[in-house]
């Protein structure tokens, strides 16, 4: 069906077509429809999700864990102040090998209070072991979020699913959705490997490994997280061909022959589109480099790609605060540090707190990577 | 690049500006375009100036920053036409529809307008309270936009705007109703049309 949805409308749908075992939440701007939709299908009857709304958002994970090593399919969605609240569990959940699915409508994290988009509370979360995608558009959300579980459970970690807050989530897109039965045959059941309440298997979820065991267990989540890029890939072709919509993990928009690119994540693509599509026509060599997928770092796809470029400007909807540029940025670097080209790479923050972000904007950073000096690494976009 | 129509609505918390981007943007998507309907989120109040967005296209829109130079601008609320700038970043060959009992030569004039931009007014709020019984501008503003572009047809509109409507009023046939007759009044009484 082709639908008109906002990013929120479309996750809470895409979650109501995938009828998780369990749900817990918290709502929280600019995310609170989500559970609030998801909360009216359960109330009319149209999921048989088992509902459980709970006092903050560390208890919305926590419930999250529980359910999910009771092997059921479990979601839950926030934002901001709320992911951060989460963020002890958030390392459980990933040791625990749970495949939770979050939709999150990114938002900058107080203080200042700032309710906007940015990529501060996703990107602050980036090492507690989930997997991490952005998406441009509303469709690409509400895509993006089936395939994920798809994709957690296969590879038994959880998978968080960005759109930026208030420009997608509050954003009425048209969208084409998948018929609920495409979607349920797509993702089947779940099958999980243990389940805590098979008492003629008993198994012992969370206990204490010190120094006999503990490392060998991270080595293992290190491990999943290693070979769950060919998992991705391998998801997402299956779901083209059930959808016709093909996301790859890394996306090249007009490099052929640039001189410069910028890499960057989230909604500012398509404005970045336009800029490239304007200085084209003017006959500047500049192309647009769309990274889908934060975590796992897809250093190899990133390598290839990016050797290819003289200059690089990395753009950042979030600073590290390390005084050295945004956190994709320096990733980047270290990427391209073990090739013999060596481009030159400069980091680009921009959009903190939903600060707009236009396509002459992007042209400004396009046309500054492509007459880069040395010694401009770090420039912060618009800020007065 | 996609030739897109953008649309900027003016209006005070509460009147529905929001609603009418959204509701003209699902309006759109039925005669099969793509479309963008978003607000602008500034500190909320009840009469305080908003702003929304629409934009309209054939081709897929990828674009996600706000309209600075919009082809049409809607205003709900005439008080807002100076302090609000309304026109401002309005393209030469753009649209002013505003909902006022002013006539549009007379709006036109008072604000020095050039004559490639045309500017059309409705009393909307007058329909509002007449067909709704309370001063809601947004929906009949629905029937002025559809009329002074001529990118949606009545009837269809009307039809994409029940099934919604419908939905958030769930058993209230008679409001659905007397919004839809809003929107034919606004369109049959928007002046301007040449």
């Amino acid at each position: 069906m082709i639908l008109a949805k906002t990013g929120n409308e479309a996750f809470a749908y895409a979650m109501k077509q995938i009828n998780p075992d369990v749900v817990a939440a918290y709502p929280i701007t600019p995310s609170t429809e989500i559970v609030q939709l998801f909360s009216n299908y359960v109330s009319d009857g149209e999921v048989d999700t088992e509902y459980v709304p709970v006092e903050s958002e560390h208890s919305a994970m926590t419930a999250c864990i529980g359910a999910a090593v009771c092997g059921c399919r479990v979601m839950t969605a926030t934002a901001s102040q709320g992911l951060a609240l989460m963020h002890e569990m958030l390392f459980i959940a990933a040791g625990l090998r749970l495949p939770i699915v979050m939709a999150v409508a990114s938002r900058s994290l107080s203080s200042p209070l700032n309710i906007h988009g940015d990529h501060s509370d996703s990107v602050a979360s980036r090492d507690s072991g989930w997997l991490q995608f952005f998406c441009e558009t509303v469709q690409e959300g509400y895509d993006t979020l089936i395939q994920a579980v798809k994709i957690a459970e296969r590879a038994n970690l959880p998978a968080l699913v960005g759109i930026d807050g208030f420009i997608l989530s509050h954003c009425q897109e048209r969208i084409e959705t998948l018929e609920d039965q495409v979607v349920r045959d797509f993702l089947g059941r779940r099958k999980p490997a243990y389940n805590l309440l098979d008492w003629r298997n008993p198994i012992l979820v969370g206990p204490a490994t010190l120094q006999d065991y503990y490392f060998e267990f991270k080595r293992s989540e290190i491990e999943g997280m290693n070979q769950v890029l060919p998992i991705i890939e391998e998801v997402q072709a299956e779901f083209g061909r059930i959808a016709g919509r093909k996301y790859p993990v890394l996306e090249e928009y007009r490099c052929e022959d640039a001189e410069a690119v910028v890499v960057l994540m989230g909604s500012a693509c398509g404005t970045v589109r336009v800029a490239v599509d304007r200085m084209r026509a003017k006959g500047k060599k500049v192309g647009m480099v769309k990274l889908r997928v934060f975590r796992p770092l897809v250093h190899s796809l990133l390598k290839k790609s990016l050797v290819k470029f003289k200059k690089i400007g990395v753009m950042d909807r979030v600073d590290a605060v390390n005084s050295y540029g945004g956190p994709l940025f320096t990733e980047i670097t270290s990427v391209l540090y073990d090739t013999d080209e060596r481009p030159w790479v400069f980091s680009y923050v921009y959009g903190l707190g939903g600060k707009e972000f236009t396509p002459e904007d992007a042209e400004m950073v396009l046309e500054q990577v492509l007459t880069g000096k040395e010694d401009e690494l770090v420039t912060y976009v618009g800020v007065r | 690049m996609a030739q897109v129509l953008e649309i900027r609505w003016h209006g005070r918390g509460g009147q529905g500006a929001k609603t009418a981007a959204l509701l003209f943007g699902e309006a759109a998507l039925d005669t099969g375009k793509f479309i963008q309907a978003f607000p602008e989120y500034g500190p909320e109040r009840m009469g305080a100036p908003v702003t929304a967005f629409n934009r309209l296209a054939e081709e897929p829109i990828y674009i996600h920053s706000g309209i600075k130079n919009p082809d049409i601008v809607v205003v709900l609320d005439p008080s807002l036409i100076e302090p609000a700038k309304v026109t401002e970043g309005l393209k030469e060959n753009g649209v002013l529809l505003v909902n006022t009992v002013e006539d549009p030569g007379v709006l036109r004039q008072r604000l020095n307008l050039p004559a490639t931009v045309r500017v059309f007014t409705v009393d909307a709020s007058k329909i509002a309270l007449e067909t709704i019984g309370r001063d809601v501008p947004n929906t009949p503003m629905l029937g002025a936009l559809a009329r002074v572009t001529g990118v949606l047809q009545l009837e269809p509109m009307l039809e994409a705007i029940k099934d919604k409507l419908l939905t958030k009023f769930r058993g209230q046939e008679k409001l659905v109703e007397s919004n839809l007759q809003s929107i034919r009044r606004a369109y049959e009484e928007v002046r301007g049309i040449e």
